[in-house]
């Protein structure tokens, strides 16, 4: 689906969402129940650099000042973090972080965040939106991936060919919006047959309160012991207070 | 203070130390008590895969202890197994970590991260990635309980990728001349990009672009620490007790220092261009500078001390 499909689907009652020359998306549609939605993300593919966090958080701390419990969606379609050395000069960590600190304030404010994925969400970059949300969800044809596999043959120095088998048996790792769903990252695939609009609405009546992200991977069996250990980690921390 | 029994302790090479050794110098003696230790064999099920050995701790060591008589919760990757990197079980080892100061009042209130990391296990990417955001998310969720969590970044590989988010993550972060964070490596960047935009090898350029002197002058670290164990327990030491609450204030703040950054530095096209316009009067010096002399310049800037994080 194009962002505009996108868009049309899950605001039928209008949104004020333009596109932009520097491909971040700002702006509010309008829920059926006549509340609204505020809406910040990355188009195109584009790559995030320190530039592009700035009005994304910014619109952010606006919205948890103004107050309210209008909810956030956070859409996304990013090849990943800018790779330049001007970025990493001036801190592009600490910008990253910003704006996925700025979501997870909004989250303890009261505003449920949900990211939905479209397109590419890579590495950095999807730390700092989408995997900063309450809840992900994907359209079927999203491509989130730590990175892909020919680089990762390179860096790690295994043969793709075998990269390539692994994948089909090795959630843990590949990348795709399967393995991603599998590990707990990706909460729900939407179908974009229906209205994205009515599935917005399931979604928002369902946000988790805590992060249990690692049990839903336990659960679909593609990160089987992360849930686990972190349990016992709390456990012996706190001994038997820890439930 | 110095410990008779461990005389070296104190002057030994952080960055050449293993997560063990950092520990051990760091916490009062005979305080640690490790979580899933490594007698427990909690290591990787997926390097196996990849013909690759495991270790009993998968890199992540876990406990509490004390610093200067004051209880802590610590955690201190292991650089030299695997790049220190995020996976399925190193991660899960952190996340309980913090899940449990921000759930259980009775524990610590200050988180010690002793960040050694590469970023993501590329291995258990998506586990790794995941780990990451769950980490973050618990950072915040456990200063939002007026947890501290501070960052300690001195070690062999420095901290990138994800554990350079994690870093900014934290209320507060110290850093070493050794120390170097950052996103995506000078040798990614290069791969990707060309060397013309990242010339790897290029140690002096590399180090100005990603080490801790500059962080620490341009206010991306709070703390700068000597090489040793001694300076990073009294960068901890002088950090303890002012950490930004996690609010609105704090956040806006940030988005001030951040925007500011860009706005006086953001058309430099080198370190040394930004230090001179930060009001540096000697820049080639900075490389050169003792430590103690180091502290003094970083005294005199604006920058570094509008710390908000």
């Amino acid at each position: 689906m194009t962002l505009d499909e996108i868009l049309s689907s899950l605001f039928p009652k209008g949104h004020d969402i333009d596109p932009r020359s520097d491909h971040l998306i700002l702006g509010m549609g309008k829920r059926g129940n006549g509340g609204t939605v505020e809406v910040v993300g990355i188009a195109d593919g584009e790559a995030l650099g320190i530039e592009g966090v700035l009005p994304l958080a910014r619109r952010v701390l606006d919205i948890v000042a103004r107050g309210g419990k209008a909810p956030i969606l956070v859409i996304v379609d990013t090849q990943g973090q800018l790779m330049s050395r001007r970025d990493e000069m001036l801190g592009l960590n600490e910008y990253l972080a910003h704006l996925a600190k700025c979501l997870l304030l909004a989250s303890r404010s009261g505003h449920a965040t949900v990211g939905l994925n479209y397109g590419k969400a890579v590495a950095g970059a999807f730390l700092a939106t989408a995997l900063a949300t309450d809840v992900l969800v994907a359209l079927p044809d999203a491509e989130p991936a730590v990175m892909d596999l020919p680089s990762m043959a390179r860096v790690t120095k295994l043969p793709e060919d075998k990269l390539k088998e692994l994948s089909q048996t090795t959630p843990v790792f590949a990348p795709g919006l399967a393995f991603m769903s599998a590990v707990g990252a990706v909460a729900q695939v939407w179908d974009p047959a229906k209205p994205l609009a009515d599935q917005l609405e399931a979604t928002l009546a369902a946000i988790p309160a805590r992060d249990k992200r690692d049990v839903l991977g336990a659960e679909r069996g593609g990160r089987p012991i992360a849930a686990q250990i972190a349990r016992r980690v709390a456990h012996q921390a706190s001994g038997d207070d820890y439930v | 203070m110095t410990d008779p029994r461990h005389p070296s302790a104190d002057t030994a090479s952080w960055f050449l130390s293993t997560a063990r050794e950092r520990l051990a110098g760091l916490l009062d003696p005979g305080s640690f008590t490790e979580f899933l230790p490594p007698t427990e064999r909690v290591q990787s099920p997926h390097l196996v895969l990849f013909d690759l050995p495991a270790a009993f701790d998968d890199g992540m060591v876990v406990g509490r202890g004390r610093l200067g008589k004051r209880a802590v919760l610590v955690a201190a990757q292991e650089g030299q197994f695997m790049g220190g990197t995020f996976a399925e079980v190193s991660g899960a080892k952190l996340v309980g970590l913090l899940r449990a100061a921000r759930d259980d009042a009775k524990l610590p209130r200050i988180v010690l991260l002793l960040l050694d990391s590469g970023g993501v296990r590329l291995q258990e990417g998506n586990a790794g990635e995941l780990a990451v955001a769950e980490v973050m998310r618990a950072i915040v969720e456990a200063r939002g309980y007026g947890v501290t969590v501070i960052a300690l970044v001195g070690g062999r590989a420095g901290s990138f990728g994800g554990a350079g988010l994690t870093a900014a993550t934290c209320s507060r972060i110290a850093i070493s001349e050794q120390g170097r964070t950052g996103v995506s490596g000078p040798e990614v960047i290069e791969t990707n990009k060309g060397v013309e935009e990242f010339d790897s090898q290029d140690k002096a350029l590399v180090w100005s672009v990603t080490g801790g002197r500059n962080r620490r002058l341009l206010g991306g670290a709070d703390a700068y620490a000597g090489d040793t164990v001694a300076g990073f327990r009294d960068a901890v030491l002088a950090l303890i007790d002012r950490a930004p609450p996690f609010d609105l204030a704090t956040l806006r703040s940030e988005q001030r220092r951040l925007a500011d950054r860009i706005e006086r530095l953001g058309a430099c096209h080198s370190a040394v261009e930004m230090w001179v316009a930060l009001g540096i009067t000697e820049p080639q010096s900075i490389r050169n500078l003792d430590d103690t002399a180091f502290a003094e310049i970083v005294k005199s800037l604006r920058g570094a001390a509008y710390d908000a994080r």
